[in-house]
């Protein structure tokens, strides 16, 4: 009853792509960062620097790709820190332990991921656990499991033939494999969060879990596939993350779901579910690296640096809010 | 000393002035979208206006946010309820102003003004209970203590009894005519002409956002008031001629059979016919949405439900809506849509599956079947991919009709199809269900206003405390009947009546 229709067509460009004026401030932050470096530091724009921000990237990206579709429902996963190196520790049990052909331990490394996602879904569906205390829960069973399953050891790749070439290789001269293959993840990823079924229906349940299923829609089975998805990036993150070590880490991981959470927020994807973009997470996970690499090169301490990362998180969801509160 | 309020896109008022009298109830009307929310909101601070001017008693007035407006004595009661579900009913009346000692919350006193409070009103609530543990319509009686507890000078009530019954709506009008004093005034916005004429002593109608008139309640007739809001006249309450062959003698679609819940359904039994309108009459929580939710298995029951001769089991939502049946909820806003997803979305939501290719959503079509559905159902909206929060109580509604259109169910349950919308859309969503059912579609029209269901249905089915207490036929059946039969087991309320008769 609050509105009343002018008898004027409004054209959808000015009103329906919101998410496009959202990820356009994500993207002129990004540039304002990227100048804001130039300037401040000569070494900043040097390729190898550049490169060096993709690569740092790729794994956080990739990580937050899968992240987007479950924080799209409303949901959170904590889980893909540890969850990837989980990831990364069984391709070295498949890959180097066992001996396995490189196609089918990279495989193997995705499926764990995908089981991740499914019994994460199934504890969300099925057994009607929030998200955070499901995926906290996977997210500490996988730390203990990387352990358990490598004797806290790290497990390395130097006998498997052509594992590093996957994610360090060049398969487009002077660009790691490590970015390109976060790029083609993140085109799949938006084709499929903008284009299919499963997209969709996340974006609905985010928006309203009860009307998804009261329109027929199997919102628990769909649940699950979300999370699996998401189980699936988390898989690719831990297999470009061995490859790019050349070894599986156990000790690593914690504090990464963090950062691609980061990443998805400051992209304008909203934590109540039902908005999200592909896009903004890419830019977001870029904002991300770019601003440490920044700070770093300026010899900003470590220490300081997460201040300002927390700082950005703050700040480019303020304007989220701002720039929402004036279209309302 | 007009007042215009514009939205994006949107001109919500335009030079619209009212005047409220000291001592006087005054009734706002208007269809949905003819700017009476807005005007509520421009009072109670929650916006600013554009242009225009308001005025407390002489003095300018504009309040910057909800609490200076109830500080200048400005008490709104909205439509929509502003309740902590957790907390108690005295908490949620005091929140804010709770009366403390060394900065700890002193509920025994909070309590006893409470129940001050409810001994003034008259309203025989528990101020120790969790509001939600209350009916609907306890929680209004909240809503209007609360409002009640600031020293209010206007009291504004936005479709105060949508959810009450005729008992309670008494009590709400009492305790309306106990507020006005030579001191006080009510503005009460409302679609029920009924009440309207009941309570009030003039009644100002909006159209389109424009002031229309101001109209002295007793000299002024319904057909006058409805026509001055609709711009045009309007027969309310006239069933066309029942189809013929009788529905009642053609094939049986839905076959329900001893349909049983823990809480509240005992052995609820009916068929619907192809092409037939089924109305399910009942009191408030006689257990009518209850038989839909169980139908669609959003509820756990026990009981056969046949699909044109074939049991079927039903675990889920997504089950019912595979073998045909669609439900329209009572609560459109819950149940109903995706409030920040725009008209394409919420109306291709229940036949994605069947709108993709290799895979892939074909945003296209779904696009040009959102066109042909405001067309055909007339929702007025800026263009298809306006997001549903900003469109009317009405056309939200439509857009939720449009989406089991698209989906083409053979059963369509709709709950209360009507509740919060203007005589005009009403009259369209009537005509709407009748063409379905003209078309070969089965629908159960589920209403507590009993012309509606007069209006609607070939066979009525009236439910009293979770069961079925009768079958009537439309031609034989008199409201009479039905109140008789819904009242079977001596429930102490009755159920609400709309204008007609």
């Amino acid at each position: 009853m609050t509105t009343k229709t002018t008898a004027t067509k409004r054209t959808p460009t000015r009103f329906g792509n919101r998410q496009q004026l959202q990820q356009i401030l994500a993207f002129a932050g990004l540039v304002v960062i990227f100048g804001f470096f130039s300037f401040a530091s000569p070494y900043f724009l040097d390729w190898a620097n550049v490169k060096g921000i993709l690569l740092a990237t790729a794994v956080t990206g990739i990580m937050a790709l899968g992240a987007t579709f479950v924080i799209a429902t409303g949901g959170i996963d904590l889980s893909v820190g540890t969850g990837m190196t989980l990831c990364s520790v069984m391709t070295g049990v498949f890959l180097a332990n066992l001996g396995l052909p490189l196609v089918v331990g990279v495989l193997g490394g995705l499926a764990v991921g995908a089981l991740i996602g499914l019994l994460n879904g199934l504890n969300v569906s099925y057994l009607r656990l929030p998200p955070f205390i499901a995926t906290l829960a996977m997210m500490m069973v996988a730390q203990g499991l990387s352990l358990v399953i490598s004797g806290t050891k790290p497990i390395y790749f130097s006998d498997v033939a052509g594992f590093d070439e996957l994610a360090g290789g060049e398969l487009i001269p002077g660009l790691p494999n490590a970015v390109l293959i976060f790029f083609a993840a993140a085109a799949i990823a938006g084709v499929v969060l903008s284009k299919t079924l499963t997209g969709r229906y996340a974006l609905s349940i985010g928006s309203n879990e009860e009307a998804t299923a009261i329109s027929g829609v199997d919102v628990r089975r769909w649940k699950v596939v979300i999370y699996v998805v998401a189980g699936l990036f988390t898989g690719l993150a831990g297999v470009v993350m061995a490859s790019r070590l050349n070894s599986a880490q156990p000790g690593l991981g914690l504090g990464y779901e963090l950062e691609a959470i980061a990443a998805v927020v400051i992209g304008g994807t909203s934590l109540r579910g039902g908005k999200a973009t592909i896009l903004g997470t890419v830019i977001g996970a870029l904002i991300m690296a770019t601003l440490t690499n920044g700070l770093r090169i300026m010899s900003i301490p470590q220490e300081w640096q997460k201040v300002a990362v927390g700082i950005v998180i703050v700040l480019a969801v303020y304007a989220d809010i701002l720039r929402r509160g004036k279209e309302a | 000393m007009g007042i215009s309020k514009s939205f994006p896109g949107v001109r919500a008022l335009d030079d619209v002035h009212i005047d409220l009298r000291h001592g006087e109830v005054l009734a706002l009307v208007g269809e949905n979208g003819a700017g009476k929310s807005t005007l509520m909101k421009l009072l109670a601070g929650i916006y600013q206006p554009d242009a225009g001017t308001m005025e407390l008693e002489g003095a300018p007035m504009s309040p910057a946010g909800p609490r200076q407006a109830n500080e200048l004595g400005i008490s709104v009661i909205h439509q929509e309820f502003h309740l902590m579900p957790d907390l108690t009913v005295a908490q949620n009346i005091f929140i804010g102003r709770e009366p403390r000692r060394a900065s700890l919350i002193r509920d025994d006193e909070l309590e006893r003004r409470a129940g001050l409070l409810f001994e003034r009103l008259g309203i025989p609530l528990d101020p120790r209970q969790p509001v939600s543990h209350l009916s609907v319509a306890g929680q209004q009686m909240v809503e209007i203590a609360k409002a009640l507890s600031f020293d209010a000078r206007v009291l504004i009530m936005d479709e105060p009894t949508a959810a009450l019954t005729e008992t309670e709506v008494a009590t709400l009008f009492r305790i309306v005519r106990d507020f006005v004093s030579p001191r006080t005034g009510v503005i009460y916005v409302s679609h029920r002409m009924e009440e309207v004429k009941e309570i009030s002593d003039r009644i100002t109608v909006l159209r389109d956002g424009h002031y229309v008139d101001t109209m002295p309640t007793a000299e002024t007739a319904t057909r006058q008031v409805i026509a001055a809001m609709v711009g045009r006249q309007l027969e309310v309450g006239v069933r066309p001629d029942p189809a013929a062959p009788d529905p009642a003698e053609r094939e049986v679609v839905l076959s329900v059979r001893g349909l049983t819940t823990r809480k509240l359904l005992k052995d609820v039994s009916f068929d619907l016919h192809r092409g037939e309108i089924l109305g399910f009459a009942g009191l408030m929580g006689a257990g009518r949405t209850e038989v839909a939710r169980a139908i669609i298995g959003a509820d756990r029951s026990t009981g056969v439900v046949e699909v044109k001769g074939k049991r079927v089991a039903v675990r889920n939502p997504a089950d019912a809506v595979r073998n045909g049946i669609g439900y329209l909820s009572e609560d459109r806003k819950r149940y109903g849509l995706l409030l920040d997803q725009d008209v394409v979305r919420n109306v291709m939501l229940s036949s994605l599956p069947g709108m993709t290719r290799a895979g892939f959503v074909r945003d296209l079509d779904g696009r040009r079947v959102a066109r042909q559905m405001v067309d055909q159902l007339a929702i007025r909206t800026p263009s298809v991919t306006q997001t549903t929060k900003n469109l009317s109580g009405g056309n939200q509604q439509k857009v939720v009709l449009a989406k089991w259109l698209v989906r083409d169910c053979d059963v369509l349950i709709v709950d209360e199809p009507t509740r919060g919308i203007d005589v005009g859309a009403k009259d369209e969503i009537y005509g709407l269900l009748t063409s379905l059912a003209a078309q070969g579609k089965s629908i159960i029209v589920i209403s507590s206003e009993l012309p509606e269901v007069l209006r609607l249905a070939d066979r009525i089915v009236v439910m009293c405390e979770g069961r079925i207490t009768g079958t009537l036929a439309n031609a034989d059946a008199t409201q009479h009947d039905i109140m008789e039969l819904a009242t079977r087991f001596g429930a102490d309320h009755l159920i609400t009546t709309g204008d007609a008769e």
